[in-house]
């Protein structure tokens, strides 16, 4: 079973190289002629107002946390069901349990206001 | 006939042959499935991108590319090569290594996936055991790149369109994956191989649970950010999202990574639903499997590319309702389902009949709850319209 | 012998993104050392034929916690502009404290703890026996998981939304 991480592990490493190869071979034929104007950042044409930070607001991190949970809950979704077709009926009793508390989960970030994005 | 299992079995006897010892083995034959992956991927990219062009172009009733060779074929090979002699302007005060570093980890993501896709019986680039979640897990590097992109640009726009893209990606992934696992329960594996080879005999696991099919398409095109959910391309709204400050060859790469992404979502969509490479004949002319791939695949990808020409896009706020509210709870239930139909004891055929009615079902209630709240909101937008009082 | 350099490689990787996770004086570049760090993890599971576990490591921990922790880093104000070192004025007694301990530690690692080696093969199918154990020999902490999972969502909840009372 190594032996195919092995074969991971080379490709990653090409796969990883390639894109970064390949820009460094192209900077030879590329002009460079930097200038204030064309390093300034774009702003949709305009000089930039006000410094590079926006306000971050809550919500994405409250999507991000709700992720989480849901992220866990399918790492043990998997191999439930790679099993399941050898498991007897508990099998199916004990994950409707697991996955009707996380509907919970659910329904109560729902009903919070958690899931609008404003 | 041409065997693919056989040619590898003769490579691997003209390997032994010259003496290697097996570590070496290993290390060219990676090197080879290495060179042919990313060939094939490289390729098939320059004519994706004709495709969606001569596609968006017929559908908008005009030509499209049709200078540069026949066809226009020639066309994207020679945006690759303008793009790679743009100059690479750099924006003040970013930060310099992140802001290199994630185009090439963008498309290293995306690249990574053709190692896991069958295309044909046998013809894999590592039939891993965890195959599924191993696209799911590089999807969350895609996640990074795009974090890193947003913030080392030192621009306010970028930033926000990566939060946005993110908070995307996230929202979308919980569906793609709870679609992923009910193939996973038919199928009692999770290689893709062996998910490709648990269609055979026409049971395609696209046509017993079309909702879960359905739930991964739409899923799909939202990881891709594909219309319609691709605001961060609009123009009116950020620009261009979290690569607006990347010129050259490495926009190139987040372009290149983003029809990349499309060729191997479709890909993953025919071999977990449409039955990858099986079809007629082809236990007997195992050649016929790629063919049979090639075309499921193109089928979805010519959809997702007019499904891009056709619909207009979501506002972000549909968009997250829509995954939250709409997918994870249809998710949630499909894979219930079935969970239980296969629990029950009736023959395969009969629970894949089953299986196929409770989709639908499932279906018609999700539409009839999306209707029922679409027009709980024109009534609301009725009520607030209010006739402009006249002057008198 | 091939293992042995692939699984130094990987552990040098491992700990010295750890290290540049503590001293780097950015935030954003110490998160994403702390991404490389989890992937330097999830390719030691990987050495010890736990693939489970590392796809598993790679999909929580870079694909949720490492995007959570970003964006808790982004909610914090000074982040843009704070540039601090992380080096106070004990640092230098801190450092030889830690170093002494460090390699007290490894000693009694290295020679006082009698470690049990086994010779036991992991199983071909661990997906397919992590799965049975789930449900069956585990069946109570699994449900007790999804308990967690949902207290901590209710807890995440009452403290981060804003009151709107």
């Amino acid at each position: 079973m190594l032996n195919s991480y092995a074969v991971v592990g080379v490709y990653l490493l090409i796969a990883l190289a390639f894109p970064f190869v390949v820009l460094y071979i192209v900077s030879f034929l590329r002009p460079s002629k930097p200038n204030p104007l064309k390093n300034s950042t774009y702003e949709c044409g305009m000089e930039t107002i006000g410094d590079t930070w926006v306000q971050f607001r809550a919500q994405y991190y409250l999507f991000a946390l709700v992720f989480v949970i849901f992220d866990v809950e399918v790492v043990f979704l998997y191999p439930w069901a790679v099993a399941y077709n050898k498991l007897g009926l508990f099998a199916l009793v004990e994950m409707a349990i697991f996955i009707g508390l996380l509907a919970l989960a659910l329904v109560y970030a729902w009903k919070k206001g958690i899931l609008e994005w404003q | 006939m041409l065997d693919p299992l056989i040619l590898g079995e003769w490579w691997k006897s003209f390997l032994e042959g010259l003496g290697l010892s097996s570590g070496w083995i290993i290390l060219i034959n990676a090197v080879v499935v290495t060179v042919i992956l990313l060939g094939f991927g490289l390729t098939s990219v320059l004519f994706l991108i004709w495709l969606e062009r001569k596609l968006a172009a017929r559908v908008q009733d005009r030509l499209g590319p049709n200078r540069l060779g026949p066809y226009g074929l020639i066309q994207t090979v020679a945006d690759a090569l303008k793009l790679m002699t743009k100059e690479d302007i750099t924006p003040d005060n970013a930060e310099r290594i992140t802001y290199n570093l994630a185009p090439g980890l963008s498309v290293f993501a995306v690249l990574m996936l053709l190692l896991v896709i069958p295309f044909g019986p046998g013809l894999i680039g590592v039939d891993l055991n965890i195959g599924v979640l191993f696209i799911v897990a590089m999807g969350s590097i895609g996640i990074m790149a795009a974090l890193m992109a947003g913030w080392s640009s030192n621009n306010k726009y970028a930033l926000l369109g990566a939060f946005r893209a993110v908070a995307q990606l996230l929202s979308y992934e919980i569906p793609m994956v709870l679609a992923m696992a009910a193939p996973v329960i038919l199928a009692g594996t999770m290689r893709m191989n062996g998910l490709a080879e648990a269609q055979g005999g026409g049971r395609w696991f696209g046509l017993v649970m079309p909702a879960m099919f359905i739930i991964y398409i739409l899923a799909a095109l939202a990881e891709n950010e594909r219309t319609p959910f691709d605001f961060l391309e609009a123009d009116s709204e950020i620009v261009a999202g979290y690569h607006i400050e990347y010129s050259g060859l490495k926009f190139a790469w987040f372009f290149l990574g983003f029809f990349l992404n499309t060729l191997l979502l479709a890909s993953i969509a025919t071999t977990l639903f449409l039955g990858g490479w099986q079809g007629p004949f082809v236990k007997q002319v195992p050649i016929l499997g790629p063919i049979y791939y090639f075309i499921k695949t193109t089928v979805i990808i010519a959809f997702f590319m007019w499904e891009r020409a056709t619909f207009p896009r979501l506002r972000i706020d549909q968009m997250m309702a829509f995954a939250w509210k709409v997918l994870v709870p249809m998710g949630l239930v499909l894979v219930l389902a079935a969970a239980a139909v296969a629990k029950l004891p009736v023959g395969t055929a009969l629970q894949s009949v089953i299986l196929f009615v409770v989709n639908v079902v499932v279906l018609l209630v999700a539409l009839g709850a999306i209707g029922r709240h679409l027009r709980k909101e024109a009534e609301r937008y009725k009520v607030e319209v209010r006739p402009m009082p006249t002057m008198s | 012998m091939v293992l042995q350099g692939v699984f130094i490689i990987v552990s040098l990787f491992t700990l010295l993104s750890a290290l540049m996770v503590v001293t780097h004086r950015n935030l954003f570049i110490s998160a994403l050392f702390l991404v490389s760090t989890f992937f330097g993890v999830a390719a030691l599971y990987v050495l010890l034929e736990a693939e489970f576990l590392a796809v598993a490591q790679v999909l929580v921990y870079i694909g949720a916690i490492a995007t959570l922790i970003i964006f808790a880093i982004m909610l914090s104000r000074g982040m843009m502009q704070g540039r601090t070192s992380p080096y106070n004025a004990q640092a230098m007694w801190a450092g030889i404290g830690s170093v002494v301990l460090g390699l007290l530690l490894l000693y009694v690692v290295a020679f006082q703890v009698d470690w049990p080696v086994t010779d036991a093969k992991v199983p071909a199918d661990t997906i397919s026996n992590l799965g049975a154990a789930l449900v069956g020999h585990y069946v109570i902490p699994f449900e007790v998981a999804s308990v967690l999972l949902l207290a901590a969502l209710i807890g995440a909840v009452m403290i981060a939304r804003e009151k709107e009372y």
